[in-house]
């Protein structure tokens, strides 16, 4: 459809209909499925689902002036499910913007997305404890940033030790259009001279805002790796299952120090770029209505039929969405605008006599004209650069 | 009596980042060409063969892998010390500097911090070919959460590339590459003054000259000049262009009431601009002239055989000197 490539092999572990069906070259992958319980199956519908539905309430928030912008996932589930469950849990993971699903299943509070989103801060959570880096919005630049760490496991000691309390991986995510930065293609050189623990993990959700992806690339893009020395792989990025199982096996390939893999995830991103584009001027709505065919909700939800799950499971499912969409309702609504002079903060980790001259002056200033009253939720008179 | 040794610029950082690597394990060496040449100016030479290739290695010739890596290590706990060959070939990774290792720490809200030292051998006067001689350290003092300094003498080069590996903070590290060979005594007991003060290397108190660098040489050579023609210059190596010690600078124009700039790179948006328009806010009742600034033309620079006319010398310094003077 949108992309020449797109009747090329890759991996798939159910097909549209919801059937377990590995073909005998993807053996190794469906093996590590077989390995997983019903409750992980749950666990994997339950946060695509809890996503979704966190998504499409993000949108709603922006659209009422809540947030200055929102990016949204919608249509990627599989692909950011699939793979942060493959991502060991102490393995670190390097995302772009797009990667809620991804956070959520390293625990990474939703609503300190909605904080950076709402405009309060750029990120804030701490990167060492979740092991989910913050998200980077110059395309690409996480890529090295990944690279750097895994070379610093390299130098540690950390890879191919047969432990695997000690030996640890990464991952980094970036989309298709930020395979064009040359960033990406530095990274991929670097991890393959220096056989880094590492996966790439390029979500190839068809468009770059308005750009296809034939725009960036003239080849498949799980072939941009291979004149580095970094092998490729294409899964279909709208199987949960086949998600799960590259990104796990390629994540314990690259702990035992097997050197960097690029995951090609074939997906479609079935919103606009952020909220504030309008999709519809650049592309056909027959597209949609292919990928819309390939939902991957809706292809889980099948197989877990099949599988014997019942209605009461989606039914938990959808009130434990509509519960949690309230809550981040109320908790934007009740989110607190930032002190001031909290942008002096962390500018360096030692003081800088600048920062504190102009951070001196500003309270100066601020007390001059009676003090600074934070806004408060809810006052009309905010504007955090949405419409309203 | 304190262990004092000569060593050139070069020798010195050399020194310096053999102490570091010594005294912490995290501290890594990395850029083009400095692991087995030594870099190409050498200053790295043997840092292999003591700490083996997992502390110092060569990278791929590609600036932004070198400096996102180096964000990568340091966020995993490393120290690294990042060698761009040439300050005409930091474009490059100008992007992984000013968006990315200046902004991680504020980013992170602390979680995360960034004791990157990125070395840059700068500055013209070795006759090279062209992106080989300039002076960009005002595009990176310009950036929030960097620190931007530059050692004038070996005694300074040993004892501030500790200094800057030490900083939980990025620093540019900015080599006077025309200077390299210039040696001098080096206190290796101790440790002089912060990274980031200013220091008055000649008292003076007719004019102050205040430089950075390659140029404070010059600067001293024109304080000798003037000497001879009965003026008193104040000579002042600024050491730290991110953040400046005005209070060092305005100290001494409060005495002299003069007060001339000089730098190797073009005057206009530059760390000279920086420095007159604060001393014209702490000095105003204070200064007797307008404060001059001396500097490189704002052309790109010069092919080398011009590059004697486009880099200020002492004579250069001393126009401005007659400058002032004669208000």
């Amino acid at each position: 459809m949108t992309s020449p490539d797109s009747e090329i092999p890759m991996v798939q572990l159910l097909t549209l209909e919801g059937e377990f069906s590995a073909a005998r070259e993807y053996a190794e992958y469906a093996e590590l499925i077989r390995e997983l319980r019903e409750a992980d199956f749950l666990k994997f519908y339950r946060d695509m689902a809890r996503i979704r539905r966190f998504d499409n309430e993000a949108t709603a928030l922006q659209r009422q002036g809540q947030m200055g912008l929102w990016v949204p996932a919608v249509g990627q589930e599989a692909a950011q499910i699939g793979s942060g469950y493959g991502v060991g849990p102490n393995d670190h993971i390097f995302p772009s913007y797009r990667e809620h699903g991804v956070a959520i299943t390293h625990g990474v509070d939703l609503m300190s997305i909605v904080k950076m989103y709402r405009g309060v801060n750029h990120g804030g959570w701490n990167p060492h404890e979740t092991r989910f880096h913050l998200y980077a919005i110059v395309l690409g630049t996480q890529a090295l940033h990944a690279t750097g760490y895994a070379m610093g496991l390299n130098f540690e000691g950390r890879v191919g030790t047969g432990n695997p309390e000690s030996d640890l991986a990464v991952i980094t995510y970036f989309g298709d259009g930020a395979t064009a930065e040359g960033d990406i293609s530095e990274s991929f050189l670097f991890a393959a001279t220096h056989n880094t623990p590492q996966v790439f993990f390029c979500q190839n959700n068809q468009w770059a805002i308005s750009s296809p992806v034939g725009t960036q690339t003239k080849v498949p893009l799980f072939k941009r790796g291979e004149g580095f020395g970094v092998p490729g792989i294409r899964v279909d990025g709208n199987d949960v299952l086949a998600c799960y199982a590259v990104t796990k096996k390629h994540m314990d390939d690259a702990r035992n120090g097997k050197g960097p893999t690029l995951i090609e995830a074939f997906t479609y991103r079935m919103g606009a770029h952020t909220t504030s584009d309008d999709p519809s001027k650049y592309r056909d709505s027959a597209e949609v209505e292919y990928w819309k065919a390939r939902d991957p909700l809706i292809r889980f939800e099948k197989f877990l039929r099949k599988q014997g799950v019942g209605q009461e499971f989606f039914d938990e499912v959808e009130a434990a969405g509509d519960q949690l969409a309230a809550e981040v309702r109320e908790a934007t609504f009740a989110m607190a605008d930032p002190e001031l002079e909290s942008m002096f903060d962390h500018v360096y980790s030692d003081p800088h006599p600048l920062v504190e001259e102009q951070k001196a002056w500003l309270q100066g200033y601020e007390e001059s004209l009676g003090g600074h009253k934070p806004e408060t939720p809810g006052d009309d008179s905010v504007n955090y650069g949405g419409t309203r | 009596m304190n262990n004092m040794v000569e060593l050139s610029i070069a020798k010195a950082i050399n020194a310096g980042m053999r102490k570091a690597m010594q005294e912490n394990e995290k501290v890594l060496v990395f850029g083009e060409d400095v692991a087995r040449l030594g870099g190409v100016f050498r200053v790295t030479e043997g840092l292999l063969d003591e700490f083996g290739d997992k502390r110092i290695f060569n990278s791929p010739i590609a600036e932004s892998g070198i400096v996102g890596t180096a964000i990568g290590l340091a966020m995993r706990g490393f120290r690294p010390v990042a060698e761009i060959q040439f300050d005409g070939f930091i474009y490059p990774a100008f992007n992984q500097i000013v968006s990315q290792l200046a902004k991680l720490t504020n980013r992170s809200e602390g979680f995360l911090q960034m004791p990157v030292v990125i070395r840059v051998p700068y500055g013209g006067g070795i006759g090279a070919v062209e992106h080989h001689s300039e002076s960009p350290e005002a595009y990176f003092a310009h950036t929030a959460g960097l620190r931007v300094v530059s050692p004038s003498n070996p005694n300074d080069a040993y004892w501030m590339i500790q200094q800057a590996i030490q900083s939980p903070d990025p620093v540019l590290f900015f080599e006077p590459k025309r200077r390299y060979w210039q040696k001098g005594q080096v206190d290796l007991d101790q440790q002089p003054i912060g990274l980031h003060s200013a220091v008055t290397l000649k008292p003076g108190a007719d004019v102050t000259i205040a430089t950075y660098g390659p140029m404070v040489v010059t600067a001293l050579q024109a304080a000798e000049i003037a000497a001879q023609e009965g003026i008193n210059i104040e000579v002042i190596d600024i050491r730290s262009m991110s953040p400046i010690d005005f209070g060092h600078i305005a100290e001494s124009v409060k005495k002299t009431g003069r007060l001339i700039v000089a730098h190797e790179a073009g005057t206009f948006v530059s760390i000279s601009s920086e420095i007159a328009a604060k001393m014209a806010e702490l000095c105003f009742y204070y200064l007797e002239a307008p404060v001059i600034r001396v500097g490189g033309f704002d052309v790109p620079y010069p092919a080398a055989k011009l590059e004697e006319i486009y880099l200020p010398d002492a004579d250069r310094l001393m126009e401005a000197v007659d400058r002032v003077l004669a208000y």
